[in-house]
């Protein structure tokens, strides 16, 4: 691809599945109306969601979900060692995501209830840079797709890839929704990175962080304005836990 | 200016009229908050019916109208080793229902600043001119402070504004668009009686202020308190969430991107308004951040708000809308934060000034 005295090169990548739903990976073939441009610029090596074919010569490895088994970890590992590139591709990768509700039980128990009397050797859920070295980390349950898409444009142009460092709060200005506060809802969007357009809050759905942290947050003020509303302090923590994206600021868990 | 009297039934008509016809926002309610207050927004109205013109205010400005939260400023289109750029300026005629005289006020602060300086602004002159401004009074909400900033009443910068004295509205006209449209109504000359319901209505507005702002010198008390512990006493609440800035009536700061199209056969720069308050808002170029402090970035907004920029030659651009105040989840609020600004400058004239001595 040459363009403006540039040539750019499709990125050979492979989309790899691990403890997931595979909706990120899904998001791949979304927003039909530039499907055909967006797979353009890449090279698509292996992915198992749209193509039976299946080579290992990639570039750059696109990781959905988050690691809950030992085979896991092998296999992680060795994706590691071809990638280039590594991406945690979605909220599951980058946080562990609704995976990791399951390490607030014991193990033991979580097998029982799951799997009765057929168990299956399991562990205690893990995000992938718990693993392996993660490059670059794309949050969303599911990612949006622009975001990829963007993303995407970037590395083939060799731009900077950014995410937004600002809280969900300025895109639900932007659309001018009530804030879920003043509805008597916590909601976690004033913590929580932006970039999804406050998707949840526009459909009036308090935020859950699925993003994780936008920068530098103030958590102490965030935790403070729960307390002097008199909303649930169960409730925030269980939000606050809900995607295990806010793990580096719970101070009240064992 | 020409005033007029018109009676609420035919001001209904000639607003359904107007409405049916052009694309217009008008106050809607579009929530009822947990407290019970109902929350308002300018929304798209196709009748008179839906507008509520006995609104209290709304959650966030009019600015958008002017300065969309993100625009596309330019697109490009790449052909082999050159490039052609287009800009394109039009918007279509929009009708706005409703805006308060601080509304109205701040449209004149964002005018002096984007059409009136330096460098003028062909995206928002070529909005602001196709905007037909409706301006409404009120009774001011218990923290409505605008009087203190003297943007209570306006008298420019709309089409047409109308004040409720009781079973009509006392229209004044400011511009031929407006004296036009209002020919084909019926509207009478005010009389003696309507002039003084006039007189009154402005006299009830006026007195109906329960929050006042002291803003005298605070142009010199914010560069006195640069390093004041108020700012940090303040920054602490601050969730960097830039709500403040988005609700903002007169808040313009922008960022601008441009983006490979994902064909890569063309381009788009695109602004996206910001806030002063966000993290990344003084990143420069390698990464260092100017204002790395939730309490710089938050005295910033007020410098940029009441100690105004050389822009518009120093003038403070807040209005007294007190919507950032309403917004703000933490309760940082104009009159608290300049409140505790001048007990700091006052308590220190006091306890550090010694009286001159009269032996």
């Amino acid at each position: 691809m040459n363009q403006q005295g540039m040539h750019f090169e499709k990125l050979k990548i492979a989309s790899f599945d691990f403890t997931c739903c595979e909706g990120c990976q899904l998001q791949f073939a979304n927003r039909e109306s530039s499907l055909p441009a967006f797979f353009e610029l890449l090279d698509v090596r292996a992915f198992r969601e749209i193509s039976s074919e299946k080579h290992d010569d990639f570039d750059m490895a696109f990781v959905e979900g988050s690691i809950s088994r030992s085979d896991e970890i092998e296999r992680l590992q060795s994706i590691r060692k071809q990638a280039k590139i590594l991406v945690a591709f979605g909220t599951c990768a980058c946080f562990g995501g609704v995976n990791s509700l399951k390490n607030r039980i014991p193990i033991e128990e979580s097998v029982v209830e799951v799997y009765g009397e057929h168990p299956v050797e399991t562990l205690p859920v893990q995000k992938i840079s718990d693993i392996v070295q993660v490059d670059l980390s794309i949050p969303g349950c599911p990612v949006a797709k622009e975001e990829v898409e963007r993303i995407v444009v970037s590395l083939v142009t060799g731009s900077k890839v950014n995410l937004p460092k600002y809280p969900v709060c300025v895109e639900c200005k932007q659309q001018l929704n009530t804030c879920m506060f003043d509805l008597g809802e916590i909601c976690l969007g004033s913590i929580t990175r932006a970039g999804c357009n406050a998707v949840c809050t526009s459909g009036k759905t308090p935020c859950l962080g699925c993003r994780g942290p936008a920068e530098d947050i103030n958590f102490p003020a965030f935790t403070e304005l729960v307390k002097e509303r008199g909303l649930s302090e169960n409730d925030l923590r269980e939000k606050l836990g809900f995607y295990n994206a806010f793990e580096a600021y719970r101070t009240d868990e064992t | 200016m020409i005033y007029k009297v018109i009676s609420k039934p035919e001001f209904r008509k000639f607003i359904d009229v107007l409405v049916r016809e052009n694309t217009s926002f008008g106050p809607r309610q579009v929530d009822t908050a947990a407290n019970g207050n109902p929350v308002y927004q300018f929304m798209p109205v196709a009748s008179a019916d839906e507008i509520e013109f006995d609104y209290t205010a709304t959650a966030s400005s009019a600015k958008h109208f002017f300065l969309p939260f993100r625009d596309e400023l330019s697109r490009f289109s790449f052909h082999d080793r050159t490039f052609e750029q287009h800009i394109a300026y039009e918007s279509e005629p929009v009708v706005l229902i409703g805006l308060r005289p601080c509304d109205i006020s701040a449209l004149n602060i964002l005018d002096d600043v984007l059409l009136n300086g330096r460098y003028p602004s062909p995206y928002y002159l070529a909005k602001r001119k196709n905007t037909f401004v409706i301006g409404m009074d009120h009774l001011p909400l218990p923290d409505c402070f605008c009087k203190s900033l003297a943007h209570h009443t306006v008298s420019t910068g709309f089409n047409l504004f109308c004040s409720d004295i009781g079973e009509k509205y006392y229209l004044s006209i400011n511009s031929s668009k407006a004296f036009t449209y209002l020919e084909e109504f019926q509207t009478e000359e005010p009389s003696y009686e309507d002039n003084c319901l006039m007189t009154q209505r402005r006299k009830l507005i006026s007195g109906s202020f329960r929050t006042e702002v002291d803003v005298t010198s605070l142009p010199s008390i914010l560069d006195i308190e640069f390093e004041s512990p108020v700012w940090d006493k303040w920054g602490a609440k601050c969730l960097n969430c830039g709500t403040c800035a988005m609700v903002c009536p007169t808040c313009y700061c922008y960022s601008v991107d441009e983006r490979f199209d994902i064909d890569l056969k063309g381009a788009s720069r695109n602004r996206q308004l910001y806030s002063c308050n966000l993290v990344d808002f003084a990143v420069v170029a390698g990464g260092h951040n100017f204002r790395p402090k939730n309490g710089d970035r938050l005295k910033y907004r007020y410098y940029h708000q009441h100690r105004g920029f050389a822009e518009n030659a120093n003038q403070q651009i807040c209005v007294g809308c007190n919507r950032c105040g309403r917004a703000c989840l933490t309760g940082i609020n104009p009159k608290a934060v300049i409140n505790d600004l001048r007990m700091e400058k006052e308590s220190c004239m006091t306890c550090v000034s010694p009286s001159p001595d009269r032996t």
